[in-house]
């Protein structure tokens, strides 16, 4: 089923009747309650960097959800059948949904400022999430985004990232270091998941894990069946292919019996198998999710993240919309970057209504939305060159990527760190003897 | 004046009933189509009480957030202005109240009326800085849709015809009275199917936006900065 969702080939089973069946299948009390709220105030655009950033009112997130509210409006509302039924409604058609595919896909991250801003509480990012199922559906989804799904499904990686590139990388960390990596531990209380984009580009991200949790002696271990994190299908917004994605990660976490998943920094990972998760595949899990740095300040407040030393450079710290303003994870960043760094300018905004890089949602896998991003980051720029600092610290994968970029373009030169690797640099000295604790377990299989 | 004394009876009377079953049969109709919708139930772990999430929202969501408050504030203000001083003019005023006590049973203490005067005019004039706005922003200009200048006209039509009533600025009263009554009937009547229904939705929108959020946020701790 997923695969003929995403084949290429299949294009002509994606057509508007699915795609409007597809609209008709999102709508709920809360999106009704939302469209018949909306009160045309236009707050909502101030909220979104595509709009602040371009003054272009097309922009205006309440404005992307036009096809959304066309089918809530015509086919939901007792006053909307009766404008249909004397034909004063405008259908929505495959030309309007061509026309609004690039306000949906390339000008929202869904990072969800517009829902925190709405006076009369309308979560419209969650409709933008909803609206992409239909767009999908009705085949009008970025080819980028087509692309990194397919792959996602076919190779188990949005990057095309298969198992014996982990492996390599693991190779190369345990050459370097002399730690074991621990994979395919039975019953071990921990599994890590990675993000494509750290396997390749930032492979310290694994190095980082396996210092910390061997000097915490955290059982843990990743999973060769379940490593990938990153949900494509949440971006692109097709439920079939995010389920399918959160069910290896089931399966996997089931397999090996553990007690707790770890999602990566990666903002979309983390809302993709924390919260969306049992939603899309219909069941509680048995195992609990937390997000990395929820981990790295429990371990801390155990007295097991012990660092040693502390780097004085003045950084500022990029929240990841998924993790601090949508995920919660808020006030463990800043503690967690008290044992490394005492040096920290807060941007204008910072922690819960931060602006995005302009790469989530996405945005960064959609080749078509490259020049938009990179205008719109000049948000995130203004933002860092006001906090004046020497480094720009984040913790998700994709933040990174784009915060490298962007700052490329604009000409700034600026390093930007992992807080999970900034730790993972500072951390006491005695990492080589609890490695053993690792071994031993493999040994006992 | 005796045709002005009919057409006031005809809308105190008949046209007043009509108007308010449509007021209240169309609200009904509106919140049951809402509610029927129904929701599916969230099953990830939640990090903290939705209930309480929801109510945090209800309430909070009046309160600007600063940044948004600093990028908009014409909109928050004038925003604010109108609907205190909408409130007052309509349910602060002392006839407005013997109205309502006479079809609820249920009343309270007005305001003097040279405050509810001013509140009114406070109202009217916010109500035209925002279509002027409206006219003249480009975002609220692009979005803006026939239904929300016709539901401005309706609004605004009360707070002016009730003005000149209180003033007795025409003769016969009889006919301004009859009017003001009217265009009340109006605003009645396309209430329920128009934006003004946020009036009644905006608690549930708030509401379905905090549960849902909410239940992602730190418990007791709101770390904004």
């Amino acid at each position: 089923m997923t695969n003929v969702v995403i084949a290429e080939e299949s294009k002509g089973k994606l057509n508007l009747e699915r795609g409007l069946n597809a609209f008709r299948e999102q709508i709920d009390a809360p999106v009704a309650a939302f469209f018949s709220s909306c009160v045309h105030c236009g707050l909502c655009a101030e909220a979104c960097l595509f709009y602040t950033e371009t003054g272009d009112p097309r922009y205006t997130p309440i404005n992307k959800l036009e096809p959304l509210k066309r089918i809530w409006e015509q086919e939901y509302t007792l006053w909307g059948r009766a404008k249909k039924a004397l034909g004063f409604a405008k259908p929505v058609t495959d030309e309007l949904l061509e026309q609004w595919e690039p306000l949906i896909y390339d000008a929202c991250s869904l990072c969800g400022r517009c829902s925190e801003i709405c006076p009369v509480g309308n979560d419209i990012s969650g409709m933008i999430r909803k609206t992409r199922e239909g767009m999908v559906a009705s085949g009008h989804a970025p080819e980028g985004l087509v692309g990194a799904s397919f792959r996602a499904v076919k190779t188990g990686s949005p990057m095309g990232v298969k198992l014996p590139a982990l492996q390599a990388q693991i190779r190369h960390i345990e050459a370097d270091t002399g730690m074991t990596i621990p994979i395919d531990v039975q019953g071990a209380d921990y599994m890590a998941l990675l993000s494509s984009m750290e396997i390749i580009n930032f492979p310290e991200y694994i190095e980082a894990l396996a210092k910390i949790f061997n000097q915490a002696e955290l059982n843990w271990t990743l999973c060769s069946e379940a490593f990938e994190a990153t949900n494509s299908g949440i971006q692109i917004g097709s439920s079939d292919i995010a389920q399918e994605l959160v069910e290896r990660v089931v399966r996997g976490a089931e397999k090996l019996g553990v007690k707790t998943v770890i999602s990566p920094e990666c903002g979309h990972a983390y809302t993709a198998i924390r919260w969306e998760g049992p939603n899309l595949i219909g069941r509680k899990y048995p195992f609990k999710v937390v997000h990395i740095l929820e981990l790295l300040d429990e371990l801390k407040a155990a007295g097991r993240l012990k660092t040693s030393s502390k780097e004085s450079m003045s950084v500022t710290l990029h929240d990841p919309c998924q993790v601090v303003r949508k995920g919660g994870v808020r006030a463990q960043p800043r503690e967690l970057l008290k044992l490394v760094n005492d040096n920290l300018h807060e941007m204008p905004d910072a922690g819960k209504m931060n602006w995005c890089c302009g790469g989530g949602g996405g945005v960064s896998a959609n080749e078509r939305a490259e020049p938009l991003r990179l205008k719109v980051f000049k948000r995130k720029r203004d933002q860092i060159e006001s906090a004046d600092v020497e480094a720009v610290v984040t913790f998700c994968a994709n933040c990174r990527m784009m915060l490298e970029e962007g700052l490329e373009h604009y000409d700034m030169d600026m390093p930007v760190y992992s807080l999970t690797e900034m730790i993972a640099d500072h951390l006491e000295p005695s990492v080589e003897e609890p490695s053993a604790v690792n071994v031993e377990e493999e040994d006992n299989e | 004046m005796n045709n002005s004394m009919d057409f006031l009876l005809w809308v105190k009377g008949p046209a007043f009933e009509i108007a308010l079953f449509i007021f209240v049969a169309g609200i009904l109709i509106r919140v049951i189509e809402i509610l029927l919708l129904g929701r599916k139930a969230d099953l990830s772990e939640a990090r903290s009480s939705d209930v309480r999430a929801g109510i945090r929202t209800v309430l909070n969501r009046s309160i600007p957030e600063s940044g948004i408050l600093k990028k908009a504030p014409f909109v928050i203000i004038v925003g604010y202005l109108w609907h205190i001083c909408w409130f007052i003019s309509f349910f602060l005023f002392v006839p407005h109240i013997e109205v309502i006590n006479y079809l609820l049973g249920i009343s309270w203490p007005g305001l003097p009326n040279q405050f509810v005067d001013t509140a009114a005019v406070i109202a009217m004039i916010s109500l035209l800085a925002m279509l002027i706005y409206r006219f003249n922003h480009p975002v609220l200009r692009f979005i803006s849709t026939r239904e929300d200048y016709l539901v401005w006209l309706v609004t605004f039509l009360p707070l002016l015809s009730g003005y000149f009533a209180f003033h007795h600025t025409f003769e016969p009263y009889a006919m301004l009275l009859g009017l003001h009554i009217l265009s009340v009937e109006l605003f009645l009547v396309i209430f329920p199917f128009t934006k003004l229904m946020h009036v009644i939705t905006v608690l549930m929108a708030r509401w379905y936006n905090g549960v849902s959020l909410g239940r992602k946020e730190p418990e007791n701790q709101e770390v904004q900065s």
